[in-house]
């Protein structure tokens, strides 16, 4: 049995909580890592992680990108959009086909 | 010749015939199975790109809308509100073998069966604002499972994918051409002592033949 962890910036994830969803409201870097870390570790199946937050530790996540388990997932926060979570799909897009031929023209 | 040193043997010769037809063989399955995963993962990526575009809008739209009930209500009584879930979300995990990938499949239960059941505060004391920003978020809950569900998988099989392409062209472009190279060298080298055998024989029947009829054949 799994559980779903939801990290960011307080303001972006707290109503996660209300659906039962475990939030970590982290703040600096080093918060964000170890929380990360922490909930990679103790099995959690599925880690949503503000897009803000992902861009700091883009390497501890780039470990868990060829693992089964736990799927990291970015969202975006509450202070908006930065794309990377769209970015992250035509990634896989390039990785898998060489060059990004299908969502190209698609910013 | 061959680009590393091989005996010009029939045994190695032997061996690498069958090297060459293995080799053949797996180049054809790997090259296979590479496409029926690029034909996988082109439907599934899509869907991950229309989900994702469907989550962000629906997350951006809920956090509006947190916004809005925050401003309505003091913080404290926010958090108190939120402060203990009623809710509980539990996810079970299958794996799924995808073309030899293992996909995990998400599969998520509440803790309790009613949908409902997701506000934790009692309606007295808090604005009307939170019930709709927590019920827009727990509309987005099933794509948001769906999403991780696609994007992991997708991030596996692109991963599988381009292994699958690095071994399909190490066969075609190294492996298969290299042993073809050294069984020519083989056969050639095995054709040349042969042929060079057979002269040695003649000449020494030649020499036979004078000795004992001093008769030379022209």
């Amino acid at each position: 049995m799994y559980k779903i962890a939801v990290i960011g910036d307080y303001d972006s994830i707290y109503g996660f909580a209300t659906l039962g969803l475990d939030i970590c409201p982290v703040r600096t870097g080093e918060e964000i890592r170890e929380t990360f870390l922490k909930a990679a570790a103790e099995g959690y199946g599925i880690i949503y992680i503000t897009e803000a937050a992902a861009a700091q530790i883009e390497a501890e996540i780039e470990e868990y990108r060829e693992r089964t388990l736990p799927a990291v997932i970015r969202i975006p926060g509450v202070s908006g959009n930065t794309g990377s979570g769209v970015e992250g799909v035509k990634k896989t897009v390039e990785q898998a086909v060489g060059s990004d031929i299908l969502f190209g023209g698609v910013s | 010749m061959a680009a590393k040193h091989v005996n010009p043997t029939r045994m190695e010769l032997t061996r690498l015939k069958k090297k060459r037809t293995t080799a053949v063989r797996g180049h054809k399955l790997l090259k296979d199975k590479r496409d029926e995963l690029m034909r996988q993962y082109l439907d599934l990526v899509r869907e991950n790109m229309n989900l994702r575009k469907k989550v962000e809008a629906g997350i951006r739209s809920a956090n509006r809308n947190f916004v809005l009930a925050r401003a309505g209500m003091s913080e404290a009584v926010l958090n108190t509100a939120l402060m203990a879930p009623k809710q509980e979300v539990q996810l079970e995990v299958e794996e799924k073998n995808v073309m030899s990938v293992e996909i995990p499949a998400f599969e998520y239960k509440t803790r309790t069966a009613d949908e409902n059941d997701i506000y934790s505060y009692g309606f007295a004391f808090t604005s009307g604002d939170l019930d709709g920003a927590v019920k827009s978020l727990a509309d987005i809950l099933p794509d948001m499972i769906r999403l991780a569900e696609c994007e992991k998988a997708c991030q596996l099989m692109a991963a599988e994918i381009e292994r699958t392409r690095r071994r399909v062209n190490a066969l075609e472009h190294v492996i298969i051409p290299e042993t073809e190279e050294s069984i020519r060298y083989i056969s050639m080298k095995l054709d040349e002592n042969e042929r060079s055998t057979q002269i040695r024989l003649m000449k020494v029947k030649d020499m036979m033949l004078e000795d004992a009829h001093h008769y030379r054949e022209k």
